[in-house]
């Protein structure tokens, strides 16, 4: 098999902050009734986190799972796992309606990191959402928008965000995030 | 003359000298000057020309109300016209040029338009330019274009940065003055979060200079308390040098941040535009201070009182050694007395009322002025300069009583609030009588979606002028804000309000026309809009011609419509009107006060949107190779895609041609990624495709491939596209490129609003896939060399997919043909689209496979007669114009446009329908030519009888082929029409089945 390649390649930019890809982990759009005990077992099984409430992640490890709408789940885990996480979803769902979709080549995942207070001025200056840190703590996931295309956010935690937005636009949402990230662009809001 | 004074200026540093050119000519001022303030220190006060009569004008005022002080700063990449002297800080090497100035600032031949003034009244360019029309265009336009207009168009790209910036806040305040500070400290001793903005590089607004005793403090010294108290506070934000531009509904509002334009060639952007969600909204916006009506108020050295005060007290600069007054209140006494105090000649104070002012009148009384109550000015006189003033009786008719020599005149009609951000978004004022003002009314402030108010005005922008009340007033304003947003005082630590105890003014007189009996000569010289030229004579023609309404009389005027948006004219001009009309103000009311405050730069709004961010480009999986391989991009939606790959010398046309001749006779190799893939699954799924797309989806097998086609619920066609069945429950919709967004939204729709109940998932994974289409009588070999099995028809007919692997990669094929030629497009996840692609290529190279683009894709679909939407629709098209009849299901019940497309005018027999085209000369019909019926219609114009719609020239064929809408098309087979061409001429063009190539599509099934 051929080298997987990311949108990226792993591109990186060091400025306020760090901007850089992540590495290609395997991604799963999950849609159904995720108030099920079923769903909320097969889920948290595969990426071994907790359950996220309404706007939020769990995090752990190497996996991830964010609350994308009331009926949307989004799965992160090693991209090796992701065949067998498919099949794991049909079998226990497969009573009841779903989508379950690899959509791990369909993303790019940049992470932002640095002082938190610098990281959340980065992108604030993108995206229309109260980044303070009260309304935006460590495990809050946001769907809005970078700029001109949609994109995904979440807090890692102090000064470790990080986002998803399409693949094919990934270039100009790294573009955008580093010219954000000018190293005199300090705007100080969040300090 | 206006010179520095050699003591004072509390906001400039002597210690730093800074030089800077006005129209070339070498100044120096001193570090805390503003541009304003250093051209009067050094004597310059003859500033600009004004835009319609080109007569000589100087300094008004000292902020961001000035109308007269434009100039153009900077040159090439960083030239900008338009710039306010009195807000633009000065700075080492600033270069400024004055405006609407030919040939010379000091000798002007515009200033011709000033002698014949009176044949350039009101209405004036819509008079006179009614007729003859032609001469609009190529007579008084160019002359307009060349003599009128504020400052010239920058030419160069802008060289400096911007960004934007999204904020949040309980509480916003505009004005940092000390209404602003204030009220910021009361809404954060609640404990609500706070963001002031302030629009000069100060704190404090205008009470250190208007003075004023606080409890222990000075009015300077208490707000400098307030800002350090706030500025160490955890949940108070203070920005200063960011003015609040506008405010809008749901409590956003936009900040404009100026970073360096105090301090250019400072690395970072120059401007940032915040955007700012605030719950509630302080405008404590602060007053500006009228001017009064008179001949000659618009000579050089006529100023606001107020300005006149700030000159002198804040960047010690004395705008005149002999100062006249005049005023209706008894603020202007301020004035007086500041001069005084300097060192200054103040002549006389004219004080309109003929009972004169109260303790601030026996103050200058007491320091020795000379007071005379009742008076007013008949006229300025002077040219560049003040150089005296005749003055009269108010009540009178302008009879000269006296003349009185002077170099500056200081002129206060009274206060106005700024209302401008209260009103923006919705606030409602009243009227005043007793301080002759509109102030804002608080049972009718801006309301947000529950309907309970979102913005509270503060202080003078409240109509609040006693220090004592303001600070009142504005204190209030913070403890309601904060408590509207769920903060309550008391929580807090609420601090009690200093002692304040102001002085007993008399109050103030209206002058809306000095002297009140002023004659025409008098009024066609008295002005109201400096920057429009706009004088009392004005507004009242335009009252007299039956322009009732203020919003008309603007309009008409142009009165209130120049960059300064009327600041300083917009009350006195509508007090004119009334007066004219007999109407009490109130009832004439104030125009509609609109966004942004000030001008703000094209470059904020644009924000990080330029260059390479201007727009989101999308790049499929193989963009960098295309980059690399020479393509000719095409942009598709936000896409690019490889048009054509020209080589060594083609021309784009010869490269299509070879692209084509290798696909038909070989095998060639596409990118489709772009095309849209929208997975849709449920119980319902197959029911949900059968009433989007026109025919039968739900009776499609799983494994097979089907076309359809979508139309809107009026009947158009809107989309197109393959679609295959996965399984049982699940279908993969192909979209066109630019659809897929659109289409899956649509989707989403009709599940959400109308089908809410059906067990249907969409998913838009149109971005997880690489799908590369191999095509050609050759497609089969290079496909299976990479170990693809089983490709042959008899087990892998047309119109099926399968999962092979290919070159090692686990890929879905899908047997479909977009040019008639044996295809196979192979779908692998975006990850491995390059290696895909890269192997493809070497397996195919023996074969001379070589890639192709989208006018190659484009000329076979058309060659095949296959339509494409965009080409042969355009929103007023249905399948039936199209010769699809054959793709629409007689059977189902219903799909989405079914009752539409039964509609009288779209079963009409005459309405244009697809057929081929072929000129007889063999050429290349025009894009969109129209084929022409005999004789003209109702406009005169030729009758038309179809259309083209997509035109190529054939390779294939080696002549021009096309396809277009024709009335009664289809039965004309073999009919000669003809078609328009841009020079006039015609061509001839026989009607003939739009299928040109392999009719029988005997290529794709092999």
């Amino acid at each position: 098999m051929s080298e997987l390649l990311t949108p990226l390649l792993g591109k990186s930019y060091d400025g306020l902050v760090q901007v850089a890809e992540l590495p290609r982990r395997g991604m799963i759009t999950l849609r159904g009734d995720i108030s099920t005990a079923t769903m909320r077992n097969v889920t948290t099984g595969l990426t071994g986190t907790a359950m996220p409430g309404r706007g939020r992640v769990e995090l752990a490890g190497d996996g991830m799972l964010a609350w994308m709408s009331p009926d949307e789940l989004l799965l992160v885990l090693p991209a090796d796992r992701v065949p067998r996480a498919l099949e794991r979803i049909a079998k226990d769902l497969a009573s009841a309606h779903h989508l379950a979709l690899d959509v791990s080549d369909a993303r790019a995942m940049i992470r932002v990191s640095g002082a938190d207070a610098a990281v959340r001025d980065t992108l604030a200056k993108l995206a229309p959402v109260d980044f303070s840190a009260k309304a935006f703590p460590a495990g809050s996931f946001r769907r809005s928008r970078l700029a001109q295309v949609p994109a995904a956010f979440w807090c890692a935690g102090a000064g470790d965000f990080g986002l998803i937005c399409f693949r094919s636009v990934a270039e100009y949402a790294f573009s955008a995030l580093s010219n954000a990230a000018d190293p005199a662009g300090t705007v100080g809001h969040y300090a | 003359m206006s010179t520095r004074l050699a003591k004072g200026g509390r906001l400039i540093d002597r210690s730093k000298r800074l030089d800077f050119t006005f129209n070339g000519k070498q100044f120096s001022g001193q570090a805390g000057d503003t541009l304003a303030s250093a051209l009067l220190a050094n004597n310059q006060t003859l500033l600009g020309r004004s835009f319609k009569y080109h007569r000589p004008r100087g300094l008004i005022a000292s902020g961001s109300e000035e109308p007269n002080a434009l100039v153009g700063l900077g040159a090439g990449g960083s030239f900008e016209p338009n710039q306010r002297a009195t807000t633009q800080e000065l700075f080492s090497g600033l270069s400024a040029q004055s405006q609407n100035h030919w040939p010379s600032l000091d000798f002007d031949i515009g200033a011709v338009n000033a002698r014949v003034s009176q044949f350039f009244p009101a209405g004036f360019y819509y008079k006179t330019f009614q007729w003859p029309r032609a001469f609009w265009k190529h007579l008084y336009e160019p002359i307009i274009r060349q003599s009128a207009g504020l400052g010239r168009a920058p030419t160069a790209r802008d060289a400096d940065r911007y960004e934007h910036f999204y904020a949040f806040t309980d509480v916003l305040v505009i004005g940092g003055g000390i209404a602003g500070l204030t009220a910021a400290r009361a809404a954060a001793d609640s404990g609500a979060e706070v963001l002031v903005l302030e629009q000069s590089a100060d704190w404090g607004g205008r009470a250190p200079v208007d003075g004023g005793q606080i409890g222990d403090l000075e009015a300077e010294a208490h707000c400098a308390a307030l800002v350090a108290d706030l500025a160490a506070r955890p949940n108070v934000r203070m920005r200063n040098r960011m003015m609040g531009a506008g405010v809008y509904d749901h409590g956003y509002v936009l900040g404009y941040e100026r970073l360096s334009d105090h301090a250019p060639g400072t690395p970072g952007p120059r401007h940032r535009l915040w955007r700012i969600r605030a719950a509630q909204i302080i405008t404590a916006t602060g007053a500006i201070e009228r001017p009064i009506s008179f001949a000659g108020n618009d000579v050089p050295g006529v100023m606001l009182a107020s300005a006149i005060r700030d000159y002198v007290v804040n960047w010690a600069v004395s705008p005149g050694d002999r100062t006249l007054v005049v005023t209706n209140n008894d603020d202007a006494y301020r004035s007086a007395l500041t001069l005084h105090s300097a060192g200054l000649a103040v002549p006389a104070i004219l004080d309109a009322r003929p009972g004169g002012g109260g303790a601030l009148a026996a103050q200058a009384r007491a320091a020795g002025i000379r007071v005379e109550t009742g008076r007013g000015i008949a006229r300025v006189l002077g040219g560049k300069r003040v150089t005296a003033v005749a003055i009269c009786a108010q009540a009178g008719e302008g009879a000269v009583l006296e003349t009185i020599p002077c170099d500056a005149v200081a002129m206060s009609g009274g206060w106005s609030p700024v209302v401008h951000l209260w009103s923006h978004c919705g606030g409602k004022l009243t009227w005043d009588e007793a301080q002759a003002m509109f102030r804002p009314d608080a049972d009718r402030a801006a309301t947000g979606a529950d309907g309970l108010p979102f913005v509270i005005a503060a202080g003078a922008a409240d109509g609040e002028f006693g220090l004592a009340a303001l600070v009142a007033n504005a204190h209030q304003a913070g403890l309601q804000a904060a408590e509207r947003c769920g903060h309550s005082a008391r929580s807090g630590r609420a601090q009690p309000l200093p002692e304040i105890v102001d002085l007993p003014e008399a109050p103030i007189e209206p002058v809306w026309m000095m002297p009140q009996g002023a004659g025409s000569g008098l009024r066609a010289k008295a002005f109201l809009d400096y920057q429009n030229d706009v004088k009392v004579s004005d507004v009242q023609l335009a009252a007299q011609e039956g322009f009732e309404s203020v919003e008309h009389a603007k309009r008409y005027t142009t009165l209130g419509m120049a960059t300064d948006q009327g600041k300083l004219s917009n009350i006195n001009g509508l007090a004119v009107l009334a007066g004219s009309l007999n109407a009490p103000i109130p009832a004439v009311g104030t125009t509609t006060f609109r966004p942004p405050y000030t001008p703000i730069s094209m470059g904020a709004i644009a924000g990080e949107a330029r260059g390479d961010l201007f727009q989101p480009l999308r790049r499929t999986p193989m963009h960098d190779w295309h980059q690399a391989n020479g393509a000719q991009w095409e942009p598709v939606g936000h896409w690019r895609r490889p048009y054509c790959y020209p080589q060594d010398g083609e021309s784009h046309a010869e490269a299509v041609a070879r692209e084509i001749t290798q696909v038909r006779g070989g095998v060639g190799l596409l990118d489709a990624s772009t095309l849209g893939k929208i997975v849709v699954k449920g119980p319902d799924a197959g029911r949900f495709l059968d009433m989007l797309y026109t025919n039968m989806m739900s009776s499609l097998k799983p494994g097979k491939c089907r076309y359809g086609l979508m139309c809107s619920e009026n009947g158009f066609l809107i989309d197109d596209g393959v679609v295959a069945r996965w399984d049982d429950d699940t279908f993969l919709c192909h979209t066109t490129t630019g659809g897929a967004e659109r289409i899956h939204a649509h989707m989403e729709e009709w599940l959400q609003t109308e089908w809410w109940d059906w067990q249907v998932y969409t998913a838009n994974v149109t971005e997880h896939y690489a799908q590369i289409a191999v095509v050609g009588p050759k497609a089969r070999e290079v496909i299976e060399s990479l170990g693809a099995e089983g490709m042959e028809s008899q087990t892998f007919p047309f119109m099926a997919w399968a999962d092979r692997e290919v070159a090692g990669i686990k890929a879905r094929i899908y047997r479909i043909s977009f040019s008639g030629e044996l295809s196979y497009e192979i779908a692998v996840p975006a990850s491995q689209g390059q290696a895909l692609w890269d192997r493809l290529l070497e397996a195919g190279a023996p074969l001379g496979m070589m890639p192709y683009g989208t006018e190659a894709l484009h000329v076979m679909r058309a060659e095949k007669g296959f339509i494409m939407i965009g080409d042969e629709t355009d929103g007023t098209v249905i399948p039936q114009d199209l010769g699809l009849d054959w793709a629409i299901s007689k059977k189902k019940t219903d799909y989405l446009g079914k009752r539409a497309q039964a509609r009288s005018h779209m079963t009409d027999p005459n309405r244009w329908k697809l057929v081929g085209l072929e000129t007889l000369d063999g050429s290349v019909l025009p894009e969109g030519a129209y084929a022409l019926g005999a004789g003209v219609n109702a406009n005169g114009q030729a009758v038309t009888i179809g259309r083209v719609t997509s035109t190529y020239h054939s390779p294939t064929l080696g002549r021009g082929i096309a396809m277009g809408l024709v009335l009664n098309g289809p039965d004309r087979q073999g009919e000669v029409i003809e078609f328009g061409q841009l020079d006039g001429g015609r061509v001839s063009a026989r009607i003939v089945d739009p299928v040109f190539f392999d009719k029988d599509g005997e290529k794709q099934n092999v």
